[in-house]
């Protein structure tokens, strides 16, 4: 047996998706309403999952409710620094689909589904989607 | 869907041991032997298979492309029909149902599905970022999203929803290590307690190590063929009655709030104020059951199956897989395993041989070692096979096999009878 290392740099660009990453700079949470259906998804997304028609993009409010929650000890080897974390489905009233995004509790505190919780932004902007965070309303 | 095609059945089928680690065979290695195995127990030559259909789920993992073909040439197939599919965890699931789709449409006599994984190539942190590259990659994987944390969020919501406990999911993790001491396939036999996988330690929450399938290095194939060549061997073959499957969006976000699809023996009534499936529950798992059900005739699942292979990726997702395969109604998965139903000696029994908690998890032999423990229930010749009769169905009549990708994006599910 040898060992030999597999390490290739991907240019991994947001293409369609890009106006969500770049809106988060400017302290907005960007959706998608299908055209046709009427559909509106709390993940952004070009084309609707159910009738392939195009979205529009619509504003999320920025506070919504924990769907459903977990709490990391392991991770893959990328996030192994970063571990324990939570992570968060969030619904937003009035959208049809939920978010996924890290949530960061103040000392003390759990979550619990059902909870209010606010999107916070980064400052300097990574072009993530660690570029919005929750915490607790 | 036009039902115009040719029986098939299964003929024989094979496997290697699944291993943490087998640096002593390579994937091509592991396929031959998996292979040799089920040509003497069904009397076959290589020569007597029409055509092969691979299975692997990832080329980060087997560090080698087109593994498929390397493994075709390696036990004598080259020049002979051939693909790869690959489908996620379902990888083998969906092989199995190509295999068929050959043999019912009149393309080949027989068809030789085997499916492999050698996992042990990177730890398991490292295992762990290459499957979540499985998630999407722009959205979900960023975030230190994984296998587990998925499966977990689901499970969180399935607790909230359902009342479902951690101990319940427990009892899953005793039932199926505790059945996998009587295989000498698994790779993680264990005289376990309740406690001990409460115990042990926490991964994501609420999922702890001993609710999480293997990672392993293996190999499985099972042969099809149509029914005058199932006829000229002297084994006993197995129908293949029916094949479903369906799919489901990639990101967990984006699962939607609607109606459940209701089985024959279900109605609106029972699920007034379920919204469905959010992420509580597997669509495409209920769905693949659905269409499978529908071509096999079947109108009461808990009645008319009797053992199953179910996905058992994580305790939670095989009591999410009750839900969906109909053995209960949504909701009543926990209990189910509370009561003994889905235990060796209940009148549902699921993963006899220990599942992919306990046997193993070499992702792209997985459904097809699903399909070889059931073919060896359905003729009864477990003794013959695992060396004891413990984990044996009294006289099964029908078996159902069910895998899924991600977090549910494809599932595969067939429905097997004994002849």
């Amino acid at each position: 047996m040898v060992e030999w290392n597999y390490n290739t740099e991907y240019r991994h660009s947001y293409a369609e998706d890009s106006p969500f990453f770049t809106a988060l700079g400017k302290g907005k949470l960007i959706g998608s309403k299908c055209k046709s259906c009427g559909f509106k998804y709390g993940t952004y997304r070009k084309y609707c999952m159910y009738c392939g028609s195009e979205t529009d993009d619509i504003e999320l409010p920025l506070q919504g409710k924990i769907h459903s929650f977990t709490t990391c000890y392991y991770s893959g080897e990328t996030f192994r620094g970063d571990v324990p974390y939570t992570l968060v489905l969030v619904e937003f009233p009035g959208i049809d689909s939920l978010f996924m995004s890290r949530l960061f509790m103040r000392n003390g505190e759990k979550p619990e589904i059902g909870m209010d919780i606010v999107a916070q932004f980064k400052k300097f902007q990574t072009f993530t989607v660690n570029d919005v965070y929750f915490v607790p309303a | 869907m036009v039902d115009n095609q040719r029986k098939v059945y299964m003929i024989a089928g094979g496997m290697t041991p699944f291993k943490k680690i087998n640096f002593k065979e390579d994937f091509r290695l592991n396929v031959k032997h998996s292979l040799d195995y089920a040509l003497k127990d069904s009397g076959m030559k290589t020569g007597d298979i029409d055509g092969s259909v691979s299975a692997y789920f990832s080329d980060h993992l087997q560090g080698q492309l087109i593994a498929g073909a390397m493994s075709n040439d390696f036990i004598g197939l080259a020049g002979k029909p051939s693909k790869r599919i690959e489908g996620g965890g379902a990888t083998g699931g969906l092989a199995f149902q190509t295999a068929y789709e050959e043999i019912a449409s009149g393309t080949m006599d027989t068809c030789l599905a085997y499916g492999f994984e050698n996992m042990s190539h990177v730890g398991t942190w490292r295992g762990n970022d290459i499957i979540a590259l499985g998630s999407d990659a722009s959205f979900d994987y960023p975030l230190g999203g994984f296998y587990t944390a998925y499966y977990a969020l689901m499970a969180t919501r399935h607790m909230y929803e359902f009342g479902t406990t951690e101990k319940q999911m427990a009892m899953v993790s005793v039932k199926n290590h505790g059945n996998a001491m009587h295989n000498p396939y698994a790779q993680a036999p264990m005289n376990i307690t309740v406690e001990d996988v409460m115990n042990s330690p926490v991964v994501s929450t609420p999922i702890k190590m001993l609710d999480i399938c293997l990672m392993s290095d293996g190999a499985a194939c099972a042969i099809l063929a149509s029914e005058d060549v199932a006829k000229s061997y002297s084994g006993k073959p197995v129908l293949i009655r029916s094949i479903g499957s369906s799919s489901d969006t990639m990101r967990l976000a984006d699962r939607p709030f609607g109606e459940v699809p209701l089985l024959p023996n279900e109605n609106t009534d029972m699920y007034s104020n379920l919204k469905y499936p959010g992420v509580h529950s597997f669509r495409a798992g209920r769905l693949a059951a659905r269409m499978a059900y529908g071509k096999a005739g079947i109108t009461n699942p808990e009645k008319e199956i009797d053992f199953a292979e179910l996905y058992d990726a994580y305790t939670s997702s095989e009591i999410q897989a009750y839900e969906d395969m109909g053995f209960c109604p949504y909701g009543h998965g926990g209990k189910f395993i509370e009561d003994g139903r889905s235990m060796l000696d209940g009148d549902l029994p699921v993963n006899m041989e220990g599942g992919l908690q306990a046997s193993g998890h070499a992702i792209g032999a997985t459904g097809i070692m699903q399909a070889v423990y059931a073919f060896w229930q359905l003729q009864g010749t477990i003794h013959k096979h695992l060396g004891n009769s413990r984990l044996q169905v009294k006289n099964p009549q029908r078996g159902l096999i069910h895998s899924h990708a991600g977090t549910g994006a494809y599932e595969a599910v067939s429905i097997m009878e004994a002849v």
